[in-house]
């Protein structure tokens, strides 16, 4: 089957499970920090800093208000851990993508291969925070309280995609490993940090209008209005803003990679 | 076109093995050169021209003034040949001659900057890559495998990029690990096989679309002699099953054991082509006298004495060698001189074509 841009479903499927392949081998070991990570930020912050907030922000408890947050950062983390670090190893170390290249494959089944799987990685992560956010909104701590969560596994692949292919398209740009530390510390900690998981992104001057144009401020606010029930016209904005960016990086990535291999 | 080719049109060819025969392809058609030496006059040259450029079945590759450069260097110049189906075609010549970008031409990872490549009857255009790359089958130089999988794990990975699956899958797969003499080893992680075995997994991943041609970039670089016979009798096993394959290799033996027809590169450019022992009759005089000699004066001393009895020379860093049409009159002709203990007589071979076409070695 084809999809726009001359992509072989069957191909990227392949490309898919050459990857799934090779984390079955050690899932244990990668799932069981997905488990941590957000227990430790919630005990860390939300407990322990959340102390000291008793008034919490915008009418809710501050552990309420930040976890939603940190579910769309650890989507964020999941599938640009994939599409950066990994997709780099398997690119140039392991000569992986010349290896596919020589099947019938191309470049976009390959990219758009490891999307799915990145996507997968993605809800890996946020998947199991809502599960941890869930058990605890049900022992009183209430953080997920509305039926519109059930949409939060969709909306953590719809993140995933969109931090995948900004990563993908990053890494089709670079050349050696090292330029990562540029992507992590002055792309994903800035996103991390001021687009809305801590306290309001207006509590910097102009903080709303900037962040509008930043990827994380979206997917923040999509998932804290669905955990919460507080379902608007522009927390939809803020998903047409993630599907289309997305769409537009579907397009571009398989043109950069094209680029960059044959040549 | 092979001479056979040329006879079936009518053309009359002379004999092959005369020293004055060559037949030579240029850009936008073949041109059978006939080159014929009559004492002291004039070069007699009758020019033939044919043309069968249109779509051959019974062709697996062509290539006219196939061209890759990068920058301002052409790392292939305008190279010519045709490989016909069921042939064992190679490409021989020093790191740098430009086979491995004709390699990744032929295999589309790299695109054809100018003249025209046909692969399997399709033009290579990016149109068509999907289906030229389902039927070739592909070894390239480097390792590029999972080195933390199996060769099973390996082979059903690449499996699903042929749209193998469920009873065909497993069949093909238990196949080519015997093929591969893999089956002891399939449950290694890839990591912990030799050089040969790892280019074993890649030739039965090349396999695993069942291609028509599989193309191997340099198969026995870097093996031990041991690990290169055995790869040597799997790719003779492949090529009497009537695969079509296309090699390239900078070990002349090599090339002249397993080729039935080949090119011999050098700067991007082929600057022969033939049978191995056609390559030798018509470049090269069939004896050699090779002498282990690195001082100059001696090499001088050897030169004047040989004179005109050698009918062609050369010199290498640390050997000097005598080429005639009898072996034992060079030995005869040395001990005249002083004694042989270091010099031998052998008979010409594919490196002597390529000293002699190229002026230097081939590694």
């Amino acid at each position: 089957m084809r999809l726009p841009g001359d992509i072989d479903l069957r191909m990227a499927f392949a490309v898919f499970m050459r990857n799934a392949t090779d984390y079955r081998r050690t899932w244990w070991l990668n799932i069981l920090p997905n488990f941590f990570e957000p227990v430790l930020y919630l005990l860390g912050l939300g407990i322990g800093l959340g102390y000291y907030m008793r008034e919490g922000l915008e009418g809710k408890d501050f552990i309420a208000w930040l976890a939603p947050g940190l579910m769309a950062s650890a989507a964020m983390n999941g599938a640009s851990f994939e599409t950066t670090y990994n997709m780099f190893v398997r690119m140039t170390f392991a000569k992986l993508y010349d290896a596919y290249l020589a099947t019938p494959a191309q470049i976009q089944d390959i990219a758009f291969g490891e999307l799915l799987w990145a996507i997968v990685r993605a809800m890996m992560y946020g998947v199991v925070f809502l599960i941890v956010v869930s058990v605890m909104s049900l022992f009183g701590t209430s953080i997920v309280t509305s039926p519109w969560a059930l949409l939060l596994p969709v909306m953590l692949a719809l993140i995933g995609a969109m931090f995948a292919l900004i990563g993908q398209l990053y890494t089709s740009c670079i050349r050696v490993i090292d330029l990562y530390s540029f992507y992590y510390t002055l792309w994903l900690t800035p996103l991390f940090l001021f687009s809305g998981i801590f306290y309001p992104v207006d509590r910097f001057a102009h903080g709303e209008e900037i962040a509008w144009f930043t990827p994380l401020y979206h997917a923040v606010r999509v998932c804290r209005g669905l955990s919460h029930g507080e379902v608007t016209t522009s927390m939809w904005g803020s998903v047409v803003w993630m599907a289309v960016v997305s769409l537009v990086l579907l397009r571009v990535v398989p043109w950069r990679l094209r680029r960059r291999f044959f040549r | 076109m092979s001479r056979l080719a040329l006879r079936e049109e009518g053309f009359e060819c002379g004999d092959p093995a005369a020293p004055w025969y060559r037949t030579v392809h240029i850009r936008g058609g073949v041109l059978g050169f006939r080159v014929r030496e009559s004492g002291k006059q004039p070069f007699e040259i009758q020019l033939t021209m044919t043309s069968r450029m249109a779509d051959d079945p019974g062709l697996a590759i062509e290539a006219r003034g196939l061209t890759k450069r990068y920058g301002d260097r052409a790392a292939v110049d305008g190279v010519d040949f045709r490989i016909e189906r069921g042939e064992f075609f190679g490409f021989l010549g020093p790191n740098g001659a430009g086979k491995s970008t004709t390699m990744r031409m032929i295999y589309r990872a790299t695109p054809v900057d100018d003249g025209v490549l046909r692969v399997l009857g399709h033009e290579a255009i990016p149109q068509s890559d999907r289906a030229i790359k389902s039927r070739l089958g592909v070894v390239p130089q480097e390792y590029n495998l999972d080195e933390r999988m199996t060769a099973r794990e390996i082979l059903e990975v690449f499996s699903r990029f042929y749209g193998l699956r469920g009873e065909a899958r497993r069949t093909r797969i238990a196949e080519l690990l015997e093929f591969a003499e893999l089956e002891d080893r399939q449950a290694s992680p890839v990591a912990e096989l030799s050089g040969g075995l790892k280019r074993r997994v890649q030739i039965a991943r090349g396999l695993l679309g069942d291609p028509d041609v599989l193309v191997l970039d340099e198969p026995t670089t870097g093996l031990d002699p041991r690990a290169r016979r055995a790869l040597w009798d799997k790719l003779i096993a492949l090529g009497e099953r009537g695969t079509t394959i296309v090699l390239t290799t900078h070990y002349m033996d090599e090339a002249e054991k397993l080729c039935d027809r080949l090119v011999v590169m050098d700067e991007g450019k082929i600057v022969a082509e033939g049978t191995p022992a056609g390559l030798i009759a018509d470049n090269v005089p069939p004896q050699v006298l090779e002498i282990v000699v690195p001082e100059a004066a001696e090499r001088r001393r050897l030169h004047e004495h040989f004179g005109p009895v050698a009918l062609a020379r050369v010199e290498l860093a640390d050997r000097l060698l005598f080429y005639g049409a009898d072996g034992e009159a060079l030995l005869r002709r040395l001990f005249e001189l002083r004694d042989g203990t270091d010099a031998r007589v052998r008979s010409a071979n594919l490196e002597d074509v390529f000293l002699s076409l190229t002026g230097h070695g081939l590694s």
